[in-house]
């Protein structure tokens, strides 16, 4: 790349001469462009982006040192870690938080992943009825998240609903789904693998059509079967791709948000069944205008973000090698 | 993206006849595979299909089971949605924010993309790209302290301005695997014939992205249409946005299973047929980056 970048840099040059044939404020202006147009391009963005994010993020670490709560006017006292403190201490509401979002993220990965792999060895070679099977795997994937919710709430209500009306007819009592206190989260999962399964899928075809075919074909010729094929050849080709679709996913997964709320409401539900750091830290910031506690919280969910990220990143280099 | 276009010009010359595709397995093997076809479809189908149902039953089919498929269509449920609860104001202010921050978007990402992409400014490009990565909640607090304080909030300019937050990383994302794909070639002999850099940007470069803006203009727009968080604490009651409107039918009381299940075809509807429209362009936003290994 660096070699292509001189040489750009020399035609740039080479185009001054002729632009400062005729000078002029224009033609100046239009050298000095395009000397800069490095950062006259990109700086555009990157202050919008920064100015959104590095203001509030710290605003959000000096909050969580403080004690601000009920309005963000008010005058609040520095207090140092106590937030942090309070926070971490807290088994009612905040670890039960975390360990939800982790279970939601982590149950919702597998099975995505999974289920995102096999559709995608399905589709992998062409078939007459592709397309349909095209449209169908897009629609869940654009629909509007919290429609979404609203649409499971009818289908998985306890009374009314289609599927206990479906477990009836074969004979299995009627469960809560989304009202019960045991079932709320699975059935959220559910919910979550409905929608981003197909994310997996497109994801892993894309990378199984850019797989060269040779490796399999030598393995076939050699008499490998089908399941060894893939466990041996495809598998640890796709690593770095599968890598990429669980990084995607899983940033959105643990910032889930949208189907949470419409489905349970405040809070995660009344026993905050639902209730994972993204909701809690909303239902804080808020509803209980809690600024400092929950601009801890915040920062600790950044943190297990990025944490999880670089894990991730790590492990893809591994694989790439 | 980059790996599919790499393999096919370099195999291009060594083997001009497509190659024959195997013949797959074993019979058994076809039928499974018909039958999991099928059943994927119909998992995925399904919902949609029985909110489209329910759109058009009155209340009291809903709850009767018996009904779940033979009923009597009406319309009703959407005469409702979209007069009582003056739903066009709302669906104009999805279509309003949605189209004016992915244009905004557009502009600032497109020429931001391709700087990062040519002079490989990585560490650039990640700062753009945490904007994905960070929570929202933890921008919205300080959001909305500074813009209630500048008397926005409940106004478009907000909702823009913070739907544009999600629509630029994804641009930037988006343009910028595809001008790593797009070859130097032309701009470089375009230069030699005496255009500016800015120019072969210009001329040459734009013209030849246009699927790819395409394709990063669409995604930014169901995007910003299915945005929720950001709209429910930022948006007055002038601005609501489709998303929020549907959060607010439900209420205490008892739910218009009938109302609700409209709003919510209302809001998805349109999204679906950009989405059957511009399939190809969503698949290769979503996949962008994916193989680059």
């Amino acid at each position: 790349m660096s070699v292509l970048n001189t040489s750009r840099g020399d035609t740039a040059r080479g185009a001054g001469p002729s632009a400062a044939g005729t000078p002029g404020p224009r033609k100046n202006f239009s050298a000095w462009a395009n000397r800069h147009r490095k950062w006259l391009f990109a700086a555009p963005a990157m202050i919008f982006v920064g100015i959104l994010i590095v203001f509030p993020l710290a605003w959000t670490l000096y909050l969580s040192l403080t004690d601000s709560q009920g309005s963000v006017r008010a005058a609040t006292e520095f207090i140092g870690l106590e937030n942090y403190v309070t926070v971490l201490s807290d088994v009612e509401r905040f670890w039960p938080a975390v360990g939800r979002t982790l279970s939601f993220t982590g149950v919702a990965l597998v099975c995505e992943v999974v289920l995102g792999m096999g559709i995608a060895l399905l589709l992998w070679r062409p078939f007459r009825g592709e397309k349909w099977v095209r449209v169908a795997i897009l629609l869940p994937l654009v629909a509007t998240p919290v429609a979404v919710g609203m649409m499971w709430r009818l289908i998985f209500d306890p009374n009314i609903g289609f599927v206990n009306q479906l477990l009836g007819m074969i004979g299995i009592p009627p469960q809560p789904w989304l009202s019960g206190q045991d079932t709320a989260l699975g059935t959220t999962i559910f919910m979550d693998i409905w929608q981003w399964t197909p994310m997996v899928v497109l994801i892993l075809l894309a990378g199984l059509t850019s797989l060269s075919e040779e490796p399999d074909e030598a393995a076939r010729m050699d008499g490998a079967n089908a399941f060894q094929r893939f466990f041996f050849i495809t598998l640890p080709l796709m690593m770095p791709t599968v890598i990429v679709a669980i990084l995607l996913r899983g940033i959105d997964a643990l910032k889930t948000f949208d189907i949470l709320y419409a489905t349970k409401g405040k809070g995660g539900g009344s026993f905050h069944e639902v209730e994972t750091l993204n909701v809690y830290a909303y239902g804080l910031s808020f509803d209980y205008n809690q600024y400092g506690l929950s601009s801890a919280v915040l920062i600790l969910f950044f943190m297990i973000i990025i944490g999880s990220m670089w894990l991730l990143t790590m492990r893809k280099k591994a694989v790439s090698k | 993206m980059t790996v599919l276009t790499q393999s096919q010009t370099s195999a291009a010359p060594q083997a001009p006849a497509p190659r024959r595709r195997k013949p797959l397995g074993t019979r058994a093997f076809k039928v499974f595979r018909v039958i999991a076809l099928v059943a994927v479809v119909l998992f995925l189908i399904a919902p949609l299909f029985w909110m489209l149902l329910a759109s058009f039953k009155t209340n009291v089919d809903i709850y009767d089971t018996a009904k779940s498929f033979v009923f009597t269509p009406t319309g009703e449920n959407y005469a409702n949605v979209l007069q009582r609860n003056n739903y066009f104001i709302f669906i104009f202010n999805s279509f309003w924010v949605a189209f004016v921050s992915t244009a905004l978007s557009l502009v600032l990402g497109v020429p931001a993309a391709y700087a990062m992409s040519r002079f490989t400014m990585h560490r650039s490009a990640l700062v753009v790209l945490m904007a994905r990565v960070i929570p929202g909640v933890s921008l919205l607090v300080p959001w909305y302290y500074v813009f209630s304080n500048l008397k926005m909030v409940g106004g478009f300019e907000v909702l823009i301005l913070s739907h544009m937050f999600v629509a630029l990383p994804l641009i930037v994302y988006i343009m910028m695997s595809y001008f790593d794909s797009l070859p130097l070639e032309l701009e470089e002999s375009a230069q030699v014939d005496g255009l500016t850099p800015i120019g072969a940007f210009r001329r040459i470069t734009l013209p030849l992205s246009v699927s790819g803006i395409a394709t990063a203009g669409i995604l930014s727009f169901i995007f910003s249409w299915n945005n929720f968080m950001f709209a429910l604490v930022l948006s007055g009651s002038k601005t609501k946005t489709l998303p929020v409107a549907i959060f607010d039918f439900v209420s205490y009381a008892s739910i218009d299973w009938g109302g609700l299940m409209a709003a919510a075809t209302v809001v998805t509807i349109p999204i679906m047929i950009i989405a059957l429209f511009t399939q190809k362009y969503i698949v290769s936003g979503l996949t962008a980056g994916a193989t680059k290994g």
